[in-house]
């Protein structure tokens, strides 16, 4: 079996990423304006790396699905972004922050990678505040942090509930002025759908102009693709609607191996399904989690009394009631990292003890809060995500427990990337949650803002130079070479096939269905028996799809149905992958929960000796992948069994 | 005229109508205390030696010309701006804005150009007659302003129109006195609550006491 | 619950569009609109008929990708919503419900009830920044922010760019959006050194793509789903004539 090379600097941990910067390759001005770079994607990692690129001089086109290129779902995270500034003095240090990233990710994550994601946390600080970021304040003037899930400290930084928005705006700005200046060129209402490959190397990308249907050729020296991550593969997530695997999905199929797939990220405090015309889970900030505490009734008969409406959740009395999370993990209490939380919550449900309609909810309370802290507090903190409830689910918080349940939220998985955040593709980078490399088997609160703009703004910068180095003499492309013709005709052939079937059902569906069966089988808790089911009913989902479903409009015209059904048929392939992946690693590891491998108590028990590497997968035609091994070596951290007891 | 006018932003656009009218709104406190002088019972003697004051000073005729240039600019400018909003939505809504808004803010243009014809009246009524453009009634001197305003004022249709006009040029002011603060970028969360209050009792009270005039003529008098 | 729709239906933005009428029955009143446009839609690709195109994202309500002019607002009945968080809850069993693409003539209709919102970005683009490249910045607390500057700021941040204010303005005036944008970053220290350049160019955009002129009406305020007070325009107004009288003559 082939070992794949991750190209990690030598030397000491603390001097790797500065080692490498000192010996790159670079580009002089002059032909920095011949380079182009395609960045795909216009998230936080997608915007910050065309504006990173674009203010060096590379002349840079951004692509984007959505009708602007400020509404990346980057925008809709809410709780902050962590940084290791140590400005609260409470301890904090890079090391630590690279500790925490790591053990949060339960050993599955490149040391070095982490290590320098921790070292450039303070500059995306320092880079957003320049671009007029407004976070927090202090009344001195000093910028203000609160804590999250899986940290000891308080590191991270944040922007009332709306973090990621403010971040994303910083980054697009940053973007727009490059645009000013003419160093990028934005393509909005496009989705790349296929990587042009020249000689081995990325040089191009075919796209779909979402307005007029055509299919539009663009050629560049590198590419980038930063189109985040795969969890609407569930149907149900906190995902925006069109996020999709697809370009990531393409450049899989064009020898980019796509790495542990099956680590997927169930966040604990979303809003519950409510009803089989959901279209979309609502996720309430983690950070409510500071002042609220988790709990279910104690008795069955209490959760029989509220589901008859007999009772109200405030009947029942404090000894009445388990925090099952404070019982269980008095350290952390309901601080503890998000898949821990997830499955807690799940355990106490899958034993009868869930409320709300479907009994698949528990309660997160925020009475004692407003006690000990008083309304006016409580509603300075989070009234917005009050507000936002209410709205949603019509009950009022401040007055009665909310309900919540994990759902679908983050993808750890992704594209492999080596140190360079290079594929395995040359000249075709991953960026952000489309790329694999930092978070292991599972990411902490306020991390991916952080792993988006480090990759977008600090990272690529550097390695994309050293990469383009060498390509200053490559003249710019002609996109009538026959690469890109036959690039074209592959994606013209796939839509007219789609358009073809004919059949009789909408795309939603094949969706909602392909959705239950991860949910049910790749979800929260896997076990052999249910991967295995899962692999051959997706196979058979697909033949069906393929033989049924029905797109109605033209091609060359705006049509959602079209876009949805190529990405629900990318999903149908990469579900598959999830599954087969989760199948294959037989252990437990953060994310990913094999009911096979856990401690007496429930916890997740990992198999290091066998499964201490990461998984790449590459694609050998439909239904077929080859696995490739990265060994993960520990060099400087210690590995435990993690403990946030 | 109009293509230089357009060339300016539409926030400059805006400022200069806003000064315009502030300077509009003090010249129309100085009309009606003249114009109350109407009510001294000395047969009119206070209010033509002001009128006199008025067409015979030199600073008072230099400020004139800054008068007309007031309204002139504020009347093209507002029409101005108006063709330009409209053009800004070539597809109306079927169902128009139900969206809440300051009720006297969506008839400015309606109520300016009620105003604006008014002026047309008032000035063939007044100052073409001082200028002798248009003959003063018969047996009344051209510069005879109080025995004209009785004559007119003496009319029920007119004296009720006038009335009627004062309630229009109060829903425009409603509006007109806050909006120019706004547009000038004068607001502050201090003084803003008092500029609105203000500009409210403003609004009632001017065109209150100009409507005064022709009722004390119509009823009493 | 059942509800009569009357939709904006027009093919591509040379078309002419026309109003269609669709019955809709047994939705769940915790239903949210675009849900109940997702079981049209649904139901209309089983019948053979063309879905309803319209914009949407995030269905959380921040991205700003929705739009929708119901009943003669935008987003619809609630306040401080936008139309992904609208819930058929608000409506009344057996509702007409009339639903517009956003109107303007800076947002040409694409299709059915989507517009072309591109403006926004080039309003943006020609000064809705601070000028600085990636790297080489100080540390983030060597400038002093004041919380209520930075409070301030974060109101006026808040803003979707979804383009209710457009839609709700009697005159289509963009004036919220480009207010909201100079305020948060003129608000700043970080963003002053370039506030007088940034205004003049974000107006003179403005201006150029054709939106109207503001009249103080306040109706963007009302419809605005993050509630961008119109206190920023004021700002913008005073900034604008500040860098007006202020600027040094260009040589």
């Amino acid at each position: 079996m082939t070992v794949l090379d991750s190209k990690t600097p030598q030397g000491a941990l603390a001097d790797k990423w500065n080692n490498y910067k000192d010996h790159i390759a670079l580009v002089n001005p002059a032909n920095k304006r011949k380079l182009d770079v395609i960045v795909v994607g216009t998230g936080l990692a997608g915007a910050s790396a065309a504006a990173s690129l674009g203010a060096l001089g590379f002349k840079v086109k951004a692509f984007c699905y959505q009708d602007s290129s400020r509404r990346a779902h980057s925008i809709a995270a809410q709780g902050g972004i962590n940084a290791a500034k140590n400005y609260q003095n409470d301890g904090d240090s890079v090391y630590r922050l690279f500790y925490d990233t790591i053990k949060g990710g339960d050993y599955r994550a490149r040391e070095a990678n982490v290590y320098r994601l921790a070292e450039v946390s303070g500059d995306i600080i320092d880079q957003s505040v320049a671009n007029g970021v407004p976070f927090a304040r202090e009344y001195g003037g000093l910028l203000d942090n609160r804590s999250f899930g899986g940290a000891q400290v308080s590191r991270t930084f944040y922007a009332r509930g709306q973090t990621g928005q403010q971040l994303l705006l910083g980054a697009y700005s940053a973007m727009s002025y490059q645009v000013n200046k003419g160093n990028v060129e934005i393509f909005s209402r496009h989705e790349m759908l296929d990587v042009v490959i020249i000689d081995g190397r990325a040089r191009g990308i075919i796209a779909r102009n979402l307005v007029t249907g055509e299919i539009e050729r663009y050629a560049a020296h590198a590419v980038v693709i930063a189109t985040g991550g795969y969890g609407n593969v569930f149907f149900l997530s906190t995902n925006a609607m069109g996020s999709n695997g697809t370009a990531a999905w393409k450049a899989h199929k064009k020898g980019a191996y796509f790495a542990n797939p099956c680590f997927t990220q169930i966040h604990p405090t979303c809003i519950p399904v409510h009803g089989d015309y959901q279209s979309k889970l609502t996720l309430m900030s983690e950070s409510l989690r500071n002042d609220g505490r988790i709990w279910v009734p104690k008795r069955k008969e209490d959760v029989e009394a509220l589901r008859n409406g007999k009772i109200k959740p405030k009947d029942i009395a404090e000894e009445n009631r388990d925090y099952y999370l404070e019982r269980r993990y008095p350290a952390f209490g309901n601080l503890v990292p998000r898949d821990v939380a997830s499955r807690a919550a799940k355990e106490r449900c899958d034993a009868g003890f869930g409320v709300g309609e479907t009994g698949l909810a528990v309660f997160l309370d925020f009475s004692s809060a407003i006690n000990r802290l008083g309304k006016k507090v409580v509603e300075e903190r989070y009234g917005n995500l009050f507000q936002m409830y209410e709205k949603i689910v019509d009950e009022n918080p401040y007055e009665t427990p909310m309900m919540i349940y994990p759902a679908v939220h983050y993808t750890m998985g992704g594209l492999w990337v080596d140190y360079e955040l290079q594929s395995t593709v040359k000249g075709l980078f991953v960026a952000g949650e489309a790329n694999f490399s930092d978070h292991g088997a599972n990411r902490l609160g306020a991390s991916a803002l952080m792993q988006g703009l480090a990759d977008g703004y600090f990272v690529l910068p550097y390695t994309m130079q050293n990469y383009l180095a060498d390509q200053i003499s490559v003249p710019r492309f002609d996109t009538n070479r026959s690469e890109f013709d036959e690039a074209e005709k592959q994606v013209k052939t796939l839509i007219d096939k789609l358009m073809n079937v004919k059949g009789s059902q909408p795309v939603d569906h094949f969706h909602r269905q392909l959705g239950k069966i991860m949910w049910d089988k790749v979800g929260m808790a896997r076990n052999k028996k249910g991967l295995e089911e899962a692999v051959k009913e997706i196979q058979a989902l697909r033949a069906e799809f393929w033989k049924d479903v029905r797109i109605p409009g033209e091609i060359n015209e705006v049509n959602p149905e079209l876009e949805k059904a190529i990405r629900v048929a990318d999903f149908l392939e990469l579900g598959e992958l999830m599954a087969m992946d989760a199948l294959h690693r037989e252990e437990s590891c953060g994310g990913h929960f094999r009911e096979e491998y856990q401690t007496p108590d429930g916890e997740a028990l990992r198999q290091d000796e066998n499964f201490m590497y990461v998984a790449a997968w590459e694609y050998k035609g439909e239904g077929k992948y080859e696995m490739y091994k990265e060994p993960l070596n520990y060099e400087f951290i210690e590995v435990k069994q993690r403990n946030y007891k | 005229m109009s293509n230089k006018f357009l060339k300016y932003s539409s926030v400059t656009k805006k400022i200069v109508m806003s000064l315009a009218g502030l300077f509009l709104i003090v010249f129309l406190v100085m009309h009606l205390s003249i114009n109350l002088l109407l009510l001294k019972s000395d047969d009119g003697a206070a209010y033509m030696q002001a009128v006199h004051f008025m067409t015979t000073n030199p600073i008072v005729k230099f400020m004139e010309i800054f008068l007309f240039g007031g309204f002139l600019l504020h009347i093209i400018l507002g029409i101005v701006l108006q063709i330009q909003n409209w053009q800004a939505r070539p597809v109306r809504y079927k169902v128009e804005g139900f969206s809440q808004k300051s009720f006297f803010s969506k008839y400015m243009i309606h109520t300016g150009a009620i105003i604006f014809v008014f002026l047309i009246i008032h000035f063939i009524n007044f100052y073409f007659v001082k200028l002798g453009w248009v003959n003063p009634p018969e047996g009344v001197d051209k510069h005879d302003f109080y025995q004209m305003a009785g004559i007119l004022f003496s009319n029920h249709f007119y004296a009720i129109l006038y009335v009627i006009l004062m309630i229009v040029l109060g829903f425009h002011l409603n509006h007109a006195f806050q909006s120019a603060f706004q547009s000038l970028g004068l607001n502050h969360t201090k003084y803003t609550p008092a500029i609105k209050a203000i500009g409210t009792i403003y609004s009632i009270v001017v065109p209150l006491g100009f409507a005064i005039i022709p009722l004390y003529f119509l009823l009493i008098k | 619950m059942n509800f009569t729709l009357k939709i904006w239906r027009q093919k591509n933005a040379k078309a002419k569009g026309k109003f269609v009428t669709y019955n809709i029955e047994n939705i769940s009143e915790s239903c949210s609109f675009l849900e109940m446009l997702d079981i049209l839609n649904n139901q209309l690709i089983e019948k053979g008929d063309d879905p309803v195109s319209f914009d949407h994202d995030c269905r959380e309500g921040i991205c700003g990708t929705c739009s929708l002019y119901i009943n003669g607002r935008p987003h619809g009945p609630d306040d401080a919503v936008t139309t992904c968080q609208l819930h058929m809850r608000r409506f009344k069993d057996g509702d007409t419900i009339v639903i517009e693409p956003w109107r303007s003539g800076a947002f040409p209709v694409i299709r059915d009830l989507m517009v072309d919102r591109k403006a926004f970005d080039k309003i943006i683009q020609a000064g809705g920044f601070i000028s600085v490249n990636t790297g080489g910045i100080p540390d983030a607390n060597a400038i002093l922010i004041p919380k209520d500057k930075a409070d301030t700021a974060m109101d006026a941040a808040a803003c979707i760019g979804c383009g209710a204010c457009v839609a709700a303005c009697k005159n289509a005036s963009a004036m919220l959006f480009v207010s909201a944008k100079v305020s948060h970053l003129a608000v700043l220290p970080q963003g002053k050194a370039e506030a007088s350049r940034r205004v003049q160019a974000m107006v003179a955009k403005m201006d150029e793509l054709g939106f109207g002129n503001c009249t103080n009406t306040g109706a963007c305020e009302a419809e605005c789903p993050k509630q961008i007070s119109i206190d920023n325009i004021a700002r913008m107004n005073r900034e604008f004539l500040g860098a007006k009288l202020g600027a040094q003559k260009q040589k």
